[in-house]
């Protein structure tokens, strides 16, 4: 029990110091979004005051503002969430359930990492936007196009940040797993998935940021749903405000689902910080 | 625990690791009794890892068989675990899940689960370390945990290569003699690769030379000295000149152009003649 009690000490001390930096650091996160805010809000003001721009006045931080209630009850910024999210899960998940084996496979077999690697660079440096047209052509609904797409751009990211995990895996764990008994199913559930989760999910983050940013564009075309839509939609009504309301919400989402990966990374990470 | 040891029988046992490779070692012939612990001391190179991994069933022998009583050793098993010179922790287990996890593989209910984890963590002195990230802790704590992990599957044979050749001392020191009283108590076979003459003397009841290249045994002694042993006690004294005399004997009959050498405590690696 004598061991315990220093490492207690410590962890008092450390979560005490936890709470200090985490008070300065809510006071830096929310003087950073003020200092946008301020930014946008002066951006609006000239925009207002000029005589030419004067119409484009609701680009403003304070109409967009008003906007929010109208867009919420009418259910528009809902049904886009639900529109665009419904297409980044389906393609996210595409992604993974391709990207996760096909990284195991680079990251085991030399084989089929000196053969796939010049491919998937090549296919890694195509903008996702680029399969646009193609995919048009190939799928039947602009929708499955559009999840194609995000597929396509988290595919990648995944696949090589799996290899690379498994590229840090110490070989001698499977031979002391095997020595232990593990059959092959263990080794896969107990050793490797554990093993590298912190660095599949660095690579979902990252197909996340990139998956996020196609997606918006993807949705201008074709498709009459989504935030890409809605936002193309404000333009051609000329309602500024509700624009700037969803580029708003844009990247709200996107930050909320960056952390929530930010989350899980740190959740899964095993190796010790140095401090 | 109750474990109970295993007579070993090595019938002219031959490898090459690949055809065109040179023999690693030729025509070894072994037996020892139940309960026995083995030392086997040798120059670099001349194919110790290689004889314990076939005997842990990591690696198929060219030629010859490995019996355990009536089995015959053809894969790796919890019934004959191997312990390597670094501990090869899961480090996202905490120290009890990667005692257990042999025991995890075999399918084990918890709560029995727990118990045998507990038996082997207090035969290694380390009850209190349960919960502790294994990355906390010292070297010499870490091959405790590996030892564990090892003992919790009441192995009749533990296979251990220069498993303490990375810790210091006093660490070495108190693992040799935690190690062979272990074993002692419980009964299980142990057969230890080692270059510390110290080592095989603290540690052995019959201490095995091999030598050459293809490696061979080219002596033996009966280490018959009562327990504990301490490094300063003349009889210990004495045997030790014993097997370094054996040794380099050995040595100059069969020099070999490897550089790493056996040595003594103070220094390590650097005694012995060239011929
Ligand atoms: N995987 C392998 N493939 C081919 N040759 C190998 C392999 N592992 C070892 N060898 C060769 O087999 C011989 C014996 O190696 P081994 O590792 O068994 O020696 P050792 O006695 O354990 O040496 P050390 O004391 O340095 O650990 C060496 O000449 C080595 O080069
Ligand atoms: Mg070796």
């Amino acid at each position: 029990m004598s061991d315990g009690a220093p490492s207690v000490g410590i962890g008092e001390s450390r979560s005490f110091r936890a709470l200090k930096t985490s008070g300065r650091g809510l006071s830096n996160f929310f003087g950073g979004l003020a200092i946008l805010f301020t930014l946008w809000w002066i951006g609006g003001y000239l925009i207002s005051i000029n005589p030419s721009t004067t119409h484009f006045a609701a680009f403003g931080p304070i109409p967009t503002f008003k906007a929010f209630p109208e867009l919420w009850s009418s259910g528009t910024i809902q049904s886009a969430i639900a529109a665009s999210g419904y297409r980044l899960g389906i393609g996210l998940l595409i992604a993974i359930i391709l990207g996760v084996p096909i990284g195991i496979l680079m990251g085991r077999s030399k084989k089929f990492r000196e053969m796939s690697n010049s491919p998937f660079q090549l296919l890694r440096m195509i903008s996702p936007l680029a399969w646009m047209p193609l995919a048009v052509v190939v799928f039947a609904t602009w929708n499955q196009s559009i999840i194609f797409l995000i597929a396509i751009a988290s595919l990648w990211p995944i696949a090589f940040a799996t290899a690379a995990g498994l590229a840090k895996v110490d070989p001698a764990w499977f031979k002391v797993a095997r020595n232990l008994g593990a059959k092959p199913l263990h080794l896969l559930t107990k050793i490797i998935m554990p093993a590298i989760s912190f660095d599949v999910f660095t690579g979902i983050r990252l197909a996340l940021g990139v998956a996020w940013i196609v997606l918006v564009p993807a949705e201008y075309l074709g498709v009459t749903s989504g935030l890409g839509y809605s936002i193309e939609d404000a333009r051609e009504t000329l309602s500024y405000d509700h624009l700037t309301a969803i580029v708003l919400v844009i990247g709200a989402i996107g930050y909320i689902l960056d952390s929530t990966c930010v989350l899980f990374i740190k959740r899964f990470s095993w190796h010790h910080a140095e401090s | 625990m109750s474990i109970r040891g295993v007579r070993i029988k090595i019938q002219e046992l031959s490898h090459r690791y690949t055809p065109k490779s040179p023999v690693t070692f030729d025509k070894v012939n072994l037996d020892a009794k139940q309960g026995e612990i083995i030392v086997i001391i040798g120059r670099s190179g001349c194919g110790k890892s290689t004889l314990l991994h076939i005997l842990a069933g990591l690696l198929r022998p060219t030629d010859g068989t490995v019996y355990l009583d009536d089995t015959l050793v053809t894969a790796p098993s919890p019934q004959w675990v191997m312990m390597f010179q670094a501990p090869h922790l899961f480090p996202w287990m905490q120290v009890s899940q990667n005692v257990g996890i042999g025991l995890r593989f075999a399918g084990w209910d918890e709560t029995k689960m727990s118990d045998r984890v507990a038996d082997a963590l207090s035969l290694v002195d380390l009850q209190d370390y349960a919960d502790n990230n294994v990355q906390d802790l010292s070297g010499g704590q870490q091959q405790r945990v590996a030892l564990a992990r090892s003992l919790v599957m009441e192995p009749e044979l533990l296979l251990l290569d220069e498993p303490f050749s990375a810790l210091d001392a006093f660490t070495r020191a108190s693992l040799q003699h935690d190690v062979r009283s272990i074993a002692k108590r419980l009964g299980f076979n142990v057969v230890i690769v080692t270059h510390d003459i110290d080592e095989a003397v603290l540690m052995a009841d019959r201490a095995l030379i091999m030598a050459g290249s293809p490696g061979k045994i080219y002596d033996e002694l009966e280490v018959n000295l009562p327990d504990p042993r301490e490094r300063q006690d003349p009889a210990v004294q004495a045997m030790r000149a014993r097997l370094m005399e054996a040794f380099q004997n050995a040595a100059n009959e069969h020099p070999s152009a490897s550089s790493k050498d056996v040595g003594d405590d103070s220094k390590p690696h650097s005694v012995t003649q060239h011929a």
